[in-house]
């Protein structure tokens, strides 16, 4: 049980302090960093917690896609980070006020539902060798929420599609192929059988 | 000294605090802002696992999924945004992004 308690309480302490470095840092790309040891940590969170698919996914999707994305933009935008850092100081006290009563709000509902609620004194769930993690998902997943799970795949098509759709531009000025164009011209478009006298030339 | 729901909600509360404070201090850094937004999703699925976990009940996991999965379509479509906002204005200070006004 200690090992459980030292490994959550680290856990715990790396994922807010990179929180905490994610939205002081000065540099952005220091930022993207410290959300994915985040990330990284919560995943640890979530093993100690039973949830070992939803920690591979977290590892998976975030450090392997979304961060990376993230890095990919702040990377490509040559932008003056510095000048965007402005009033950083001015919001600090009044985020500082929001901030303290907000967690103070949620620390108590916190405490009131573990104390209280219908999961208090309950131990987590463990994952046997007859019932693993994955299946259980699996069974709940492609049976009660199978319409949840299209819905879902939906979701990330029109994201994908909107994400081309935003980004895309045609830059006029640019040569492309067009193969109907290529395909279509005939030989009398082309060329031309001009008979050349000699030692004049033609002239156009 | 055993590991409680509340502890890992209180961690998801101060998470969720982190990141409202990012979107505060960072209200001109539309990345960090973005970024602060995948932190308070972030606390709310640890939320949610966690409850799955100690009620015994599988459901606060599919729905972290979901989560997970509107999270990455977020960034996506916002990073899209703010790639095609810098195209545009040469900047991404957002303080002043007032073009689609009226």
């Amino acid at each position: 049980m200690t090992v459980i308690a030292i490994a959550f309480y680290l856990l715990a302490l790396v994922t807010l302090a990179s929180g905490l470095m994610v939205i002081t840092a000065k540099n952005p790309v220091h930022s993207v960093l410290y959300l994915i040891l985040a990330f990284f940590s919560s995943a640890g969170l979530f093993i100690l917690l039973g949830a070992e698919f939803l920690a591979m996914l977290l590892v998976v999707v975030y450090v392997g896609a979304v961060a990376v994305l993230f890095l990919f933009v702040v990377m490509m935008l040559d932008v003056d980070f510095v000048k965007l850092r402005q009033g950083f100081a001015n919001y600090l006290p009044i985020g500082l006020v929001v901030g303290l009563v907000l967690m103070g709000e949620l620390v108590a509902i916190s405490i009131a539902v573990a104390t209280k609620g219908a999961a208090a004194g309950n131990q987590p769930l463990v994952a046997t060798a007859a019932e693993p993690n994955i299946k259980l998902i699996g069974h709940a997943l492609y049976s009660t929420y199978i319409y949840l799970f299209e819905a879902a795949g939906f979701v990330l098509l029109v994201a994908m599609v909107g994400a081309i759709v935003l980004t895309l531009r045609t830059r006029p000025n640019v040569k492309r192929q067009d193969i109907f164009s290529q395909v279509t011209r005939r030989r009398k478009d082309a060329v031309e059988i001009v008979p050349v006298k000699t030692g004049e030339g033609i002239s156009e | 000294m055993t590991i409680d729901l509340v502890h890992y909600l209180t961690v998801s509360a101060i998470l969720f605090t982190i990141g409202v404070l990012g979107i505060f201090l960072n209200r001109r850094n539309i990345i960090i802002i973005l970024m602060s937004l995948e932190l308070i999703l972030l606390s709310t699925n640890i939320n949610f696992v966690a409850f799955s976990s100690y009620l015994h009940n599988v459901q606060g996991q599919i729905m972290a999924m979901f989560v997970l999965t509107v999270a990455a379509a977020e960034a996506a479509v916002g990073l899209a945004i703010l790639v095609t906002f810098f195209r545009n204005r040469g900047d991404i200070a957002v303080d002043d992004a007032s073009m689609m006004k009226g």
